[in-house]
C-alpha cells in the first residue's frame, strides 16, 4: 500500500542529485520577323536549351547528400554541440561500429518523484513549455473511471495538485516517456533534407545545421516526443543523451532516477543488464501496431499507455 | 474518453498553421484552373473560350506564390533550397522540389507560348520600356507564321495534356503528405491524395467562376452565360465527386469505429463542429450543390445564371478554405495521448497570423491584375487572333 500512496500523494525522495535567344535577323523589331531563316526554329531552339537546362537542374537534385544522411560525422557534430551544453568537451569513449543501445523503463519502480525530468531540463537545456521527457500518472478508480495527468518536474509534494483519497483507488502508477528510438523511425523517414539522422550506434538525431524547421518530424511521430525549439528553430528531441553516452556515461534521467525505474544500456552485450532484464520479464513497447519498431521497453504497462 | 483529459506535454504547440492550410488551398486553386484552361486547349470545349486564357494565367499567377506560405511557415527560411539540393529519397516532402519546379516550368512555357504571337505584335508595335519589356519577353522570336502558330498550339497542346496529370501529381501528393502520416488517424488515409485532388478542381473552378464574374464586372461587361453555365456544370459534377469522397471517408472511420474513433468523434462534434458542419458541409457544400442546379436550367437569364453561380462559387471557395483548415489544424487539435484536445487560437500578426495569410492570398491577385495589364487575357483582344 505505501507503493500506491507514493503515487497518489508523492513526497518527493530519492536523491535529489544530478548533473548538469535565337539567331537570325538582328532588326526583328523593325523588320516585322526574318522569313528567311526557319519559322520556328529559334523557338525550338529556345525550347529544346530551356528544357535541357530545367533537367540539367533537376538532375542536380538527385545527387547524393554530400555526406550521405546518416553518418559518424553528423552524429559527432551533434555529440559535440551537446556536450557544449554541459560544459565537457565530446569525447569518443564507446566505439561506433557494432554498438546497439537500449532502454528499459519499469513502471514497476517508478515513484514519481520528477528528479529525471529535472534532469533532462538541465542537462539538454529544454525550454519552459516543452519536455524531451516527462512521466505520465495512471489512476484507476474503483468507480472504473481512469484518470491520467502529468507528474510536474517538483514532484507531487512541491505542487498544488490536490492529492487523491487511496480508498478510491483500484491500482495506480507511473509511465515515463521519453524518446522510442524507433528501428524504423517514421520522423527520420519524413524528413526532406536529412536533418533527422540515425547514429552509428542506432540513436535518432537531429543535424542542427541541416534542419530546416518544417516539423513534419513532429507530425511523423507517434509518441509527441517531437517539438520545435523556439530558441533554435529546429527540431528537438530526446537523442537518450548521446553526448553523454559518446562518453560512457549514462542518461542524465537515468543517472536522477532514485529508484532505478530507468535503465540503460547495450543490447548488443548480453551480460549487460538491460540484456539480462529484457531477457528474463516480460516487457512491451508502445503502440506497437504502427511498425516502428521502439528500442524503448517498457516492464508493466497494460495497452492503456500509449 | 474515460472522463479525463491528458495531452502530451509537447502536443499544445500546434506545429502546423495557417501557412499550411494556405499552401494545399493555393496549389488547390492552380490545378483547378488549369484543370479549365485543359478542358479548352486539350478536350476543344469551345464553350469555355472566354475563360481558356485567364484560367492558365491564374493557375500561373497563384503557383507562383504557392512557396511564399511555405518559406513564412519553415524556421529556417534560409535554408529551404535544401530540399532541392538535398533532397531526401525517403521523405515525401522531399518531392516538392521536382514537382513543384516541373510544374512551374510547364506553366511558364505553355502561358508564353498562348501569348507569345501577342507579344510579338506588341514587341514590333510599343515603343519605349513597355515594347522593351515585350521584346525580353519574345526573347527573341518575332515569327508569327502559320507554320509558327501551328508549332504553338502543337506545343500548347502537348503541354496542356502533360500538365494534367503534372497538376494532378501535383496535389495529390500534397494529399499524400498527410495521408501517409500514420501517427495521426485523422490524416492517416489513403483516400486523402484522392480527396485533397477533388476538392483542388472544386477550388479551382469556383475561383475561376468568382474571378471571371468579378473582372466582367469591373470591366462593366456581361459574362458569356454559356461558359458560366458550362462550368457551373463542371463544378457541380466536381462538387459532389469531392464531397461524396470526403463523406466516403467519414463514413468509413465511423462505421469501422477503430481504437481512435472517440477522440475523432469528440473533434467533429465540439473542436470542429462549426468549421466542418456548419461551413464545411452545410455552407459551403449543401448550399452551393442547390444553387449550381438552379444555375444549370436552361430557362435563366444571364444574370440569373451569373449571380446564382457567382455565390455558389463564392460558398465553395469558403468551403474548400474550411476544408483544408479542418484537415490541417484539425488534425493537431487532439493530442497523440488521444486524451485530450488543445486550444489554438489563431494570432492576427505574426509571420503565422490572419494579416501574413490575408497578405498571401492577396499577392497572386494582383500578379493577376498585372499580367492582365500586361497580356490580353479575353479573346476579343487579341491582336493575334489563332484560338489559343
Amino acid at each position: 500500500m505505501s507503493f500506491e500512496l507514493n503515487i497518489l500523494n508523492n513526497g518527493a525522495g530519492g536523491c535529489g542529485s544530478h548533473n548538469s535567344t535565337s539567331s537570325g535577323c538582328e532588326n526583328h523589331g523593325t523588320c516585322g520577323g526574318c522569313h528567311e531563316a526557319p519559322p520556328e526554329r529559334s523557338r525550338r531552339d529556345f525550347l529544346r536549351r530551356a528544357t535541357t537546362l530545367a533537367f540539367g537542374s533537376f538532375s542536380l537534385t538527385l545527387l547524393p547528400v554530400p555526406s550521405g544522411g546518416t553518418t559518424p560525422q553528423q552524429a559527432s557534430a551533434v555529440a559535440g554541440g551537446a556536450a557544449t551544453v554541459s560544459g565537457a568537451a565530446a569525447g569518443a569513449a564507446v566505439p561506433e561500429q557494432d554498438v546497439l543501445f537500449g532502454f528499459l523503463v519499469d513502471t514497476e519502480k517508478c515513484v514519481g518523484t520528477g528528479k529525471c525530468l529535472t534532469a533532462c531540463r538541465v542537462e539538454n537545456d529544454v525550454p519552459e513549455g516543452y519536455a524531451r521527457t516527462w512521466v505520465e500518472r495512471f489512476v484507476h478508480f474503483k468507480d472504473g473511471r481512469v484518470q491520467v495527468d502529468l507528474v510536474p518536474e517538483t514532484g507531487y509534494a512541491g505542487s498544488d495538485i490536490p492529492a487523491i483519497d487511496p480508498d478510491l483507488v483500484e491500482r495506480a502508477y507511473f509511465a515515463p516517456k521519453l524518446c522510442n528510438q524507433c528501428e524504423d523511425a517514421p520522423c527520420n523517414q519524413v524528413c526532406p533534407v536529412h536533418a533527422a539522422f540515425t547514429s552509428p550506434e542506432g540513436i535518432e538525431l537531429v543535424d542542427p545545421d541541416r534542419c530546416i524547421g518544417c516539423a513534419y518530424c513532429v507530425q511523423a511521430c507517434p509518441y509527441g516526443v517531437r517539438f520545435i525549439n523556439p530558441d533554435t528553430g529546429n527540431a528537438d528531441k530526446c537523442t537518450w543523451c548521446y553526448h553523454r553516452i559518446k562518453r560512457d556515461e549514462q542518461p542524465a534521467c537515468v543517472e536522477a532516477c532514485p529508484v532505478g525505474a530507468r535503465v540503460f544500456g547495450r543490447l548488443d552485450d548480453p551480460e549487460s543488464e538491460i540484456s539480462k532484464r529484457i531477457k528474463a520479464i516480460p516487457t512491451s513497447v508502445l503502440k506497437e501496431h504502427l511498425g516502428t519498431h521502439p528500442k524503448l521497453r517498457y516492464v508493466g504497462i497494460s495497452g492503456e499507455v500509449i | 474518453m474515460d472522463g479525463s483529459s491528458f495531452v502530451f506535454p509537447n502536443d499544445p504547440h500546434v506545429a502546423w498553421s495557417i501557412m499550411i492550410v494556405l499552401y494545399p488551398y493555393i496549389t488547390g486553386l492552380v490545378a483547378g484552373a488549369f484543370v479549365v484552361s485543359s478542358l479548352y486547349h486539350v478536350f476543344h470545349q469551345e464553350v469555355l473560350r472566354p475563360v481558356a486564357r485567364l484560367a492558365l494565367v491564374t493557375a500561373l499567377c497563384f503557383c507562383a506564390f504557392a512557396t511564399v506560405p511555405l518559406l513564412l511557415h519553415l524556421h529556417h527560411p534560409e535554408r529551404a533550397f535544401n530540399i532541392m539540393i538535398t533532397p531526401s529519397a525517403t521523405s515525401a516532402m522531399s518531392g516538392f522540389g521536382i514537382i513543384y519546379n516541373l510544374y512551374m516550368l510547364l506553366l511558364v512555357v505553355e502561358v508564353w507560348l498562348v501569348f507569345r504571337a501577342d507579344i510579338v505584335v506588341r514587341a514590333q508595335t510599343s515603343r519605349g520600356p513597355v515594347g522593351l519589356l515585350y521584346r525580353i519577353l519574345s526573347f527573341g522570336d518575332r515569327t508569327t507564321t502559320e507554320e509558327s502558330r501551328a508549332a504553338d498550339a502543337w506545343l500548347i497542346r502537348w503541354l496542356s495534356i502533360a500538365g494534367i496529370p503534372a497538376a494532378c501529381i501535383l496535389h495529390g501528393y500534397v494529399g499524400f503528405l498527410f495521408g501517409a502520416v500514420k501517427a495521426n488517424p485523422w490524416w492517416s488515409t489513403a483516400l486523402m491524395p484522392v480527396i485533397f485532388l477533388a476538392s483542388a478542381i472544386v477550388s479551382g473552378i469556383a475561383g475561376l467562376v468568382a474571378l471571371y464574374l468579378f473582372i466582367c464586372w469591373r470591366r462593366r461587361v456581361t459574362p458569356d452565360a454559356a461558359c458560366v453555365q458550362s462550368l457551373a456544370r463542371y463544378l457541380w459534377v466536381a462538387l459532389i465527386v469531392a464531397v461524396s469522397l470526403e463523406m466516403l471517408e467519414l463514413l468509413h472511420m465511423a462505421y469501422e469505429s477503430g481504437a481512435e474513433w472517440h477522440v475523432l468523434s469528440m473533434l467533429l462534434t465540439e473542436r470542429l463542429a462549426v468549421s466542418y458542419g456548419l461551413v464545411q458541409v452545410l455552407i459551403g457544400s449543401l448550399c452551393p450543390f442547390v444553387l449550381l442546379l438552379l444555375a444549370m436550367r436552361p430557362q435563366n437569364n444571364p444574370k440569373v445564371v451569373a449571380l446564382l453561380s457567382g455565390v455558389a462559387s463564392l460558398l465553395i471557395l469558403v468551403q474548400v478554405f474550411a476544408m483544408r483548415w479542418n484537415v490541417v489544424v484539425g488534425g493537431q487539435l487532439f493530442s497523440k495521448s488521444f486524451r485530450g484536445f488543445v486550444e489554438f487560437p489563431l494570432p492576427v500578426g505574426g509571420r503565422e497570423g490572419i494579416i501574413a495569410a490575408a497578405v498571401v492570398l492577396t499577392l497572386p491577385l494582383i500578379a493577376l491584375w498585372a499580367a492582365g495589364r500586361l497580356l490580353p487575357l479575353w479573346p476579343a483582344e487579341t491582336t493575334a487572333e489563332r484560338g489559343i
